[in-house]
């Protein structure tokens, strides 16, 4: 009796819908209710499976049901229309479920100009399948379909553009890139385009190709006439590969694929932030994929420095969530590798650098920002407050090239949380709770010692979204012999060729960062963002992005933060981390023994005690080629 | 979807208000004892309150009526004061028991027995009369309703299950049929008579030992609980109102009898009565398997009588037509083309007109469009074409061109070629049809018509110079539908084309305009299929109205209406002599009509699943017949047996079509596959000898794999149409699905 034959809509929610337009249901009613709701969703169904057969479909539509419901004489239910699954979410307090239905702004989506056009046309081509019923003559559909539909000239364009981009000329590379960026006729071209994208796998021995490839990937996203729809899962995949795969080209220590790592991952995030509403659930299947990695001990370590750099690129919110609970996990791994010192675990301890970087970077900023949304928090959300304003402008890595949609500082956007905390099935972040800003200070500093509290502390402040100097002397790989000074201080400080160092026991402790907000800061951070939003498209445009002020700014850096704190400038700091540590000693690490921290107090206005730092390390050169962002760590090799 | 026509519909309700009045005080007296413990609803509840009283009152009512019928104004006085009922309450109720009270034929049973009660007492003095008529009065309705103890429905049906549980195996396998329409006929009984929890136990303890085929019914059936729901439930009301056939042998039926009568088993005895049709038969009793490849429609097997009218499903003497000498083609042909003409006139023209088919109907049996200079010149076409037909076989094997649609979204729904497959057309779910052009002759529009009037009409070329230039393109598109088109269907002279939508309409389009000239309405309901006839001129339309109509393209009303399926007629086919339709129905079944006068000549029972396609062999004997349970029946038109089932596909079967001579037929699906199965050889291991035709009983060969020719995959692409060409190249088409 009691065997449930097919769903049933418990009473309770037939209550509860009742409640909430206002009608009080006694018991008996709801129960009532419930059974005969039952029947005719029942009916309902069974009704709209025969539109499904008619139409020829496996798949049961919202239409079908609505057509259902229709001949039935019942007001048809609207808005379900959409392809993607709405994700039906549990709220944690109280058993409510709810389907998630953001709002749509009408007005931007009339006024947009992406309006998704060249929606291919139905057609229909025909091909001998079965010659006497013998041997498939050709395969069906190999290429995507809309390809199939290409006029000449747009094959013609096709052509073109693939030539010139996997091409040697980076003139010409850089002009397709630029015209892809714009191009509004290309939306037939675009699953062509992705399929050569999805080429990735197949050249991961050419650094050089795939950073053409991803190019070519940026150019698609930015490229405001292009609909991307479900390619962006495609696309994804492809950036996802060069962040995380062992790809063939790191077998050879000189090729630098940290670099490309680094790009992927920025623009990873560029394409979450810009076009991850296009595909529902895109953000939790990144995180879980990166996540995978990074708990994946068998993988090797420049793989875990793709899920690092890749989660940070995500926002300090993905860090938080996943590379912070890992931490203690990966530490010990991270550990042994970094402390044997035997010559053949020369190559693997130099990459285990770069991962300790990267974490140490994703973390640190993880706290500076936990604490500023701590402050936001704290001080209100007052529109007019410039720390809001700045927050929500430049509080994002500014990357060179990529001017990806900031990332709100307070709330990620409601669909990521909401998301997170809905997790998915047996998803570990299902009982995640946040942990406090102080108690992960400390956990962290544990870890990380003294390096994490100078860089926490000497940080770039609020506004400066990226370290506003040229932070990655990019000295080994390029040119090594500019790199004479630097090699000076790697010596003196293996670890942290830049960098400043406290002296706790005067100051207290290391604090927490939030920085008062201030119109200083705020101003290199829009200025930068307009630089970086005017720069051009190519590879040469990464490289030189970086107005020249900044390079300035970092000159006099060191001078002024030793000095009473000039109110002229933000004081900006940049810094490298690890230096030439292959083959020598690596002992910045040992820092970390020296003091005990004290909790932090998260109101004390960090500037007060950063001008104290002595600055140990200095920097280098100013970066050429390779501007930095956050994360992009750089390490000559 | 209340699909049901206003006529039957209140036949229905007529029907049913009879038990149902008269059953309503029973319903409470003798399910007194289990509405303590139903009454979780406050609509039962509220009565229950006063639930003896209630009853009294019912039977008091009951009995007012009756005597109200009959005249008895004074003893209805005197009842009334008795029992100190008011007027109103009488009222009332009597309007609802006057549906009930006149035209109760088969109920005169109860009736009589009441009213000899009641005369017989009808002298004693009155107020005596109700104190002791009382019971008895109540005692007669309750037996009525048959319908007395319904938590001896499981004890019931239970013994009838041990008994044929325990006869002998020749016998068990044909009395188990029994157990389907029982079960359902009780479960529906308490149902209908608001004994909710009985029937749910009731239903959890029998429905597993049904046969698997019916699990979608049964599906439909367990969330049926109330009696409210009945009322919707146009299926479930047809199989309360049409009989249920079965085919039982004497020997199993004397055996059913003499054990029911033994148990006084009365209930069941009575739903066999009332609502089965037992079609008995002499001899041997069939096998599980027998049984089996017959059973699984809707409403049972279909009664042998129904199946003996003869069909004429000879073809019809092919029109005499000159072939013209045509010089074109002699010079292709060199010298060759002279003495081939000739014999291409005698084998097309002569073996197959000058002999008149036996089987075949009167060449006037209906009327049919006479033939065109257009009409005949495509004769001429078709006959140039046949010569150079592919003989096909096991051996020889079509080739198949898959005709792809791209960019469809999933919303291809139907499609159809011309006979001479030079023009495609494709039903959306996006309401729109789309023509396209097959060859490379682009698609044109005829000029407007001030354009028209200056063109010079006497010059040779006037057919060309109509045609506008300007709207030259490989595919137009049709709108005026409201809703997804189901289905497509060209003309035989390639000028029109039908449509059949959602929106309840059949749309007739012109391919000279490329616009609609007609909308017939009739349906209602979403039209599931259309289909010309292969004479043009008429055509059939099926759809969730359940019936099936035939239209002819001049006439905005039907010709004739095809009721009798008990759900959806899904697909409709003409017979290649365009005397009959044969038409396919989600009740599982395929009927054949004769266009004559409209009679069902052929039900064809056999499928599990909704029937989606048919196709009739070129010869006109075989219908073969696709549903969506992926198996293929094949059926001999003249005898109404079914003669064979073809195994294999995985997913409703939504094409069918047999090769331009008939030895191949070619099955499409949606499990992306085209099978072609060797339907010379299914057609002649069939032994129709007289037992089996005169009995209906079938022994079916499980031959599916030796006549599978071949298994053809396309790449997701589900395949929604298939046609041979002339030359008896196959023609596959679908929508390519991306996901």
């Amino acid at each position: 009796m009691e065997e449930r034959r097919f769903a049933e809509v418990p009473r309770e929610s037939i209550k509860l819908m009742a409640e909430s337009s206002g009608v009080e249901l006694s018991e008996e009613v709801a129960a009532l209710l419930a059974e005969d709701v039952c029947y005719r969703l029942r009916e309902a169904t069974q009704n709209s499976s025969q539109f499904m057969r008619h139409a020829k479909r496996r798949k049961l539509s919202v239409e079908d049901l609505n057509r259902a419901l229709r001949w039935s004489n019942t007001e048809t239910i609207c808005g379900y229309g959409a392809q993607d699954a709405l994700p039906f979410r549990p709220l944690k307090e109280g058993e409510l479920f709810f389907v998630e239905d953001r709002e749509i702004n009408l007005v931007e989506l009339a006024l947009a100009t992406n309006i998704p056009k060249g929606c291919a046309e139905t057609m229909v081509r025909v091909h001998v399948s079965y010659l006497d019923g013998k041997g498939n003559l050709e395969p069906q559909g190999t290429v995507p379909t809309a390809v199939q539909s290409l006029s000449e000239d747009l094959l013609k364009y096709y052509q073109q553009i693939t030539r010139a981009i996997l091409g040697e000329d980076p003139h010409l590379m850089k002009v397709a890139l630029l015209d892809l960026q714009s191009n509004s006729k290309i939306a037939a071209l675009l699953p062509y385009f992705v399929y050569v994208i999805s080429g990735v796998k197949s050249v991961s021995h050419d650094l050089d190709q795939l950073n053409r490839l991803l190019h070519m990937v940026k150019s698609l996203v930015q490229n405001p006439y292009l609909y991307l729809g479900s390619y962006v899962r495609s696309l994804v995949s492809s950036v996802m590969y060069c962040i995380l795969e062992p790809l063939a080209a790191s077998i050879n220590p000189l090729n630098d694929h940290w670099t490309l790592r680094d790009y992927a991952a920025l623009l990873l995030s560029h394409i979450f932030w810009t076009h991850g509403d296009l595909v529902s659930g895109l953000y939790h299947q990144i995180l879980l994929s990166l996540q995978k990695v990074l708990s994946d001990p068998v993988r090797p370590l420049c793989s875990h420095y793709g899920a690092v750099v890749g989660l940070h690129a995500l926002g300090w919110k993905a860090v938080e969530r996943v590379l912070y609970p890992h931490l203690p996990a990966y530490w010990a791994n991270l550990q042994a590798v970094l402390d044997d010192y035997s010559v053949s675990n020369a190559q693997v301890k130099a990459d285990g650098h770069k991962v300790y970087g990267a974490i140490l970077v994703a973390v640190e900023r993880l706290l500076k920002m936990k604490a500023l949304s701590l402050t936001l928090a704290a001080e209100g959300s007052g529109a007019g407050l410039p720390g809001t304003t700045t927050g929500a402008v430049g509080f994002r890595e500014n990357s060179p090239g990529l001017s990806p949609p900031s990332e709100p500082l307070s709330e990620p956007p409601l669909g990521i949380a909401s998301h997170l905390q809905a997790g998915g099935a047996g998803c570990p972040w299902e009982e995640w709770t946040p942990v406090s800003l102080p108690a992960m200070y400390c956990e962290l500093y544990s870890f990380f010692g003294d390096s994490l509290a100078v860089r926490f502390s000497t940080g770039p402040p609020l506004g400066g979204a990226t370290p506003p100097g040229p932070c990655q002397p990019l000295e080994g790989r390029k040119e090594p012999a500019s790199s004479a000074p630097n090699l000076e201080n790697t010596r003196k400080m293996p670890q942290l060729t830049a960098s400043m160092n406290i002296s706790p026991r005067q100051d207290g402790s290391p604090r927490m960062e939030p920085q008062p907000p201030s119109l200083a800061a705020t101003v290199p951070g829009r200025s930068l963002a307009r630089s970086s939003s005017s720069s051009s498209v190519s590879r040469s445009r990464s490289s030189s992005s970086h107005p020249g002020r900044s390079t300035s700014q970092s000159r006099d850096i060191f001078p002024k933060a030793r000095f009473p704190l000039p109110q002229a400038g933000p004081p900006a700091f940049s810094f490298i981390i690890g230096g030439r540590q292959m083959g020598r000693r690596c002992q910045g690490r040992r820092f970390q023994t020296s003091f005990t921290p004290t909790p932090p107090l998260t109101t004390h206005p960090p500037r007060a005690y950063a001008h104290k730092l002595p600055v140990i390390g200095r920097v280098s050169k100013p970066v050429r080629r390779w501007t930095c962002s956050h994360y992009s760590l750089h390490l000559p090799l | 979807m209340a699909a049901v026509q206003d006529g039957p519909m209140e036949l229905d309700a007529e029907k049913e208000t009879k038990p149902e009045i008269l059953s309503d005080g029973t319903s409470n007296l003798s399910g007194n004892t289990a509405s303590g413990t139903l009454s979780s609803s406050p609509l039962t509840a509220a009565p229950a309150g006063g639930a003896p009283k209630m009853e009294d009152q019912q039977t008091l009512i009951a009995v007012l009526q009756f005597l109200k019928r009959n005249k008895l104004s004074e003893s209805v006085e005197i009842l009334r004061r008795e029992a100190g009922l008011g007027e109103h309450q009488e009222d009332s109720q009597a309007t609802d028991g006057s549906g009930g009270g006149k035209g109760d034929g088969d109920g005169g049973d109860a009736n009589s027995l009441l009213s000899r009660v009641f005369i017989t007492s009808a002298a004693a003095p009155q107020s005596m009369l109700v104190k002791k008529d009382q019971p008895d009065v109540s005692v007669v309705l309750s037996a009525y309703s048959q319908q007395g103890d319904p938590p001896l429905y499981q004890v019931y049906y239970s013994g009838l299950k041990n008994f044929i549980e325990s006869v002998l195996d020749c016998h068990r396998a044909e009395l188990s049929q029994l157990f389907y329409p029982l079960f359902v006929h009780m479960y529906l009984e308490l149902v209908y008579n608001n004994h909710e929890t009985k029937a749910k136990a009731f239903f959890d303890k029998f429905s597993g030992d049904q046969e698997c085929y019916y699990q979608d019914d049964l599906r439909i059936l367990c969330g049926l609980t109330k009696k409210e729901h009945l009322k919707g439930n146009e299926v479930l009301l047809d199989f309360r109102t049409s009989r249920f056939v079965l085919r039982i042998s004497r020997d199993s039926y004397q055996l059913l009898k003499r054990h029911l009568q033994e148990r006084h088993n009365n209930q069941i005895w009575n739903i066999i009565q009332e609502h089965l049709y037992i079609d008995i038969f002499d001899g041997m009793p069939r096998s599980k398997s027998q049984i089996d490849s017959m059973s699984g429609s809707l409403a049972g097997e279909a009664r042998r009588e129904v199946n003996k009218a003869k069909v004429f499903y000879g073809l019809l003497k092919e029109p005499e037509i000159e072939v013209p000498l045509d010089d074109e083609d002699d010079e292709a042909e060199n010298e060759e083309g002279k003495p081939k003409k000739k014999k291409t006139k005698k084998d097309s023209l002569g073996s197959k007109s000058k002999k008149q088919d036996p089987n075949a109907p009167q060449q006037n049996r209906i009327p049919l469009p006479e033939l065109k200079d257009s009409d005949k010149l495509d004769k001429i076409m078709y006959m140039k074409e046949s010569t150079k037909r592919i003989r096909l076989g096991p051996e020889n094997l079509p080739s198949i061109c898959f005709y792809t649609f791209l960019n469809a979204f999933q919303g291809l729904t139907a499609v159809d070629f011309t006979d001479d497959s030079s023009l495609l057309a494709g039903g959306f779910a996006d309401s729109t049809v789309r023509v396209w052009s097959v060859t490379p002759k682009k698609l044109r529009k005829v000029k407007s018509t001030a354009e028209l009037n200056v063109i010079d009409k006497e010059s040779d070329d006037v057919l060309e110079r109509i045609m506008d230039e300007k709207t030259a393109s490989e595919s137009k598109i049709l709108h005026g539908h409201s809703g997804p088109v189901y289905g497509v269907s060209f003309s035989p002279d390639r000028n029109y084309l039908l449509s059949s939508s959602e929106d309840g309409t059949v749309r007739l389009w012109s391919l000279q305009t490329f616009t609609c000239l007609v909308g017939y309405k009739g349906h209602n309901y979403p039209v599931w299929d259309t289909q010309f006839s292969p004479f043009g001129y008429y055509f059939v339309s099926g759809g969730h109205d359940r019936v099936a109509r035939l239209w002819a393209t001049d006439h905005y009303q039907p010709l004739r209406i095809f009721a009798g399926h008990l759900a959806d007629v899904t697909c409709t086919q003409f017979h290649p002599n365009s005397n009959y339709v044969a038409t396919g129905s989600t009740d599982r079944t395929v009927r054949l009509w004769d266009v004559l006068n409209g009679n069902c000549v052929r039900i064809l029972t056999g499928h599990k699943g909704p029937i989606h396609s048919l196709a009739f062999s070129p010869n006109g004997k075989f219908l073969a017949s696709g549903s969506t349970d992926g198996r293929v029946l094949l059926w001999d038109i003249g005898h109404g047996l079914m003669i064979g089932e073809l195994k294999g596909h995985t997913d409703t079967i939504y094409a069918l079509k047999f090769s331009r001579d008939g030895e191949i037929l070619a099955s499409g699906s949606m499990d992306n596959t085209v099978r072609l199965w060797d339907s010379m050889k299914a057609f002649d291991e069939v032994e129709t000898d007289d037992f089996t035709a005169t009995t209906g009983h079938i022994h079916l060969p499980d031959n599916s794999q030796e006549l599978l020719l071949g298994m053809y995959h396309s790449k997701s692409t589900p395949v929604t149409h298939l046609h041979f060409t002339r030359r008896n190249l196959l023609l596959a088409a679908g929508a390519y699905n991306s996901q």
